[in-house]
């Protein structure tokens, strides 16, 4: 599994109010709130953001409420991995369960540059930097969660594990 | 064994006789909990995997609270695929408009969270109930949804950071003004992942609305859980008021942490968070140059009957300054209630504030107090992020009930000195 794309640097604390404001959360529809998708922190990402393209950002992505809609609209908007510093917990574990890929690399997240061309590889954790050449590695997932995010995320799991 | 309490409770719901930092568990759960946000993707993922029943009527709490009575026809909606699904699946603890509260004011008080619990709640404030002795953590809707069908849910178990508490508070001063201050000491990620467990001689000093309010926010710090011990004061909180028999757990006397931070609770002043972190708090007294335009007293944070008694004891027989709009939302029907008998509702209208049946509504932008381009407000709520009460050129100060009543009596950040 892997994604290309373009970067779309965000700084650190970036909060799931600015992911996706809570005025359009009168609605359960992904579709719909994905044209949302950051408006509050930048506008314009949604008329750019392509298939595959990856958001940089720094320590503490998604904090904040625990609205599960913030990892889904970006997920929804054809982004192909979030890379930051850290995660906020309870982020990461939506985003572990919806299936959106992420990964914690400090230096990554220091060095790679907006629009740089960026491809990932989930399997090994390494991060290319297309535009500079740089290559980083990421912190792999530890089993029990890699095994959620093969199974397609956490119900489908649970679903196998009942299924065995 | 040198579990902390919340590696305790983990443990015993493990089924484990020890469980240690960054293990992961597979824990049952006491309470599975969601709102009229979160409960209408819970119920979508539920329903697409192929689950048909929940795990147990009596353990999945539905509050309808951040929208009701529903803002819009879309808000309904959601209201009503919750209510639905609550009514085909006979869930108990189903709170509609009339019943409803806050979430984190309304399970505590209903009785339906007690000591020694493992609850997990589809909204990131349900670590408020650690105030209580239990473990609680906020999750999304998957894990919402996987635990009405399970009963169950992973978790990697926290390492903590002890808060060691002393002395007690200034009159001015309440948890709101505690919480804030050490979110300002060690930032919105300094307990990210982790536990914060509050402890020492100084808990006797703190009530129940006070712990609750601490905990609330534990959040804000990136943490996972916060916690206090169970005393005398939990105890009688919790008697003729528990819906099951509280279980009482203790950290082991050699229980590590990753850090002891010492706080004095006769040294906190009033605080408030300032623009667009809760981290980036200030003393009240220091801001008294900043004008608003609206106060907002109420939220899971700051609704309680405590919050409400301060309130009044500021605005009462007293006028609330011109051109500031002030919103009081108690934060369940049985406060709401106890503001109409007390008198408190006549003192806030005579006062010149609107008070609202419970809600969620301005704290997260949703309704009932959204600001305009280059607003201000003073709220008792617990997230000041940029547009979080509306416009993304409004801004939000955090603070306590006192600070925030005394302001909208002068219309300026003001700290409340007692006459």
């Amino acid at each position: 599994m892997n994604t290309q794309g373009k970067v779309f640097k965000y700084p650190d604390n970036v909060d799931t109010d600015v992911i996706i404001p809570a005025r359009y959360l009168n609605t359960p529809n992904a579709q719909e709130l994905a044209l949302h998708c950051m408006e509050d922190i930048d506008k314009a990402f949604v008329k750019k953001v392509e298939k595959g393209d990856v958001i940089v950002a720094g320590w503490n992505f998604g904090c904040g409420s625990s609205r599960e809609h913030a990892p889904l609209v970006i997920k929804t908007c054809g982004t192909g991995c979030v890379i930051a510093k850290s995660f906020a917990r309870i982020f990461y574990r939506n985003a572990i369960n919806i299936g959106l890929p992420i990964l914690e690399c400090e230096e990554a997240a220091d060095e790679i540059n907006a629009n740089d061309e960026v491809s990932v590889d989930f399997d090994t954790g390494i991060i290319t930097d297309i535009t500079t050449g740089k290559t980083y590695k990421a912190q792999p997932f530890p089993p029990f969660i890699q095994n959620i995010i093969k199974a397609g995320g956490l119900l489908k799991s649970l679903k196998e594990a009942e299924n065995k | 064994m040198k579990m902390t309490m919340t590696q305790k409770i983990l443990a015993a719901h493990a089924g484990l006789r020890e469980v240690t930092a960054g293990q992961l568990i597979n824990a049952k759960l006491d309470i599975v909990l969601g709102n009229d946000i979160t409960t209408p993707v819970a119920i979508h993922e539920f329903k697409k995997a192929g689950f048909t029943d929940v795990f147990d009527k009596d353990r999945v709490t539905i509050v309808l609270d951040h929208f009701v009575p529903n803002k819009d026809i879309k808000a309904a909606e959601q209201s009503k695929t919750c209510r639905e699904f609550a009514c085909s699946h006979c869930v108990s603890h189903f709170y509609d408009v009339g019943k409803m509260g806050i979430e984190h004011a309304l399970l505590p008080e209903q009785g339906i969270v007690t000591a020694g619990d493992c609850i997990i709640g589809a909204d990131s404030h349900t670590c408020t109930y650690g105030a209580l002795g239990a473990f609680s953590t906020g999750v999304g809707s998957t894990d919402m949804a996987a635990g009405m069908a399970t009963g169950m849910a992973w978790f990697k178990v926290p390492s903590a950071i002890k808060f060691n508490l002393t002395g007690k508070l200034p009159e001015n001063c309440s948890g709101k003004d505690v919480i804030l201050t050490i979110i300002g000491m060690i930032g919105v990620d300094g307990a990210l992942y982790k536990s914060m467990e509050f402890t020492g001689e100084g808990v006797k000093n703190l009530s129940m609305d006070d712990r609750l309010c601490i905990c609330n926010m534990a959040i804000e710090a990136g943490a996972k859980n916060g916690i206090f011990p169970v005393d005398d004061i939990t105890l009688a909180y919790l008697q003729d008021r528990s819906e099951r028999e509280p279980v009482v757990y203790e950290a082991d006397p050699d229980a590590e942490y990753e850090k002891v931070i010492d706080i004095d609770l006769a040294k906190i002043v009033p605080t408030v968070a300032c623009p667009h972190l809760p981290e980036n708090t200030h003393p009240a007294s220091e801001l008294h140059d900043i004008k608003v335009d609206q106060v907002v007293i109420g939220s899971c944070t700051n609704g309680r009957m405590e919050d409400m008694e301060a309130a009044y004891s500021i605005l009462n027989g007293k006028k609330i300054a011109d051109g500031i709009r002030c919103i009081i939302i108690p934060g369940t029907m049985q406060i709401y209630r106890e503001c109409v008998e007390r008198g408190y509702v006549t003192a806030f209208i005579d006062a010149g504030a609107v008070v609202s049946t419970p809600t969620c509504g301005p704290c997260l932008g949703g309704y009932m107090g959204i600001l305009a381009a280059g607003e201000r407000c003073i709220a008792t709520t617990n997230r000041n992020f940029v547009g979080r009460m509306g416009h993304v050129d409004s801004e939000v100060y955090l603070a306590s009930p006192h600070t925030a009543a005394a302001s909208a009596l002068t219309g300026y950040i003001t700290e409340y000195k007692e006459a």
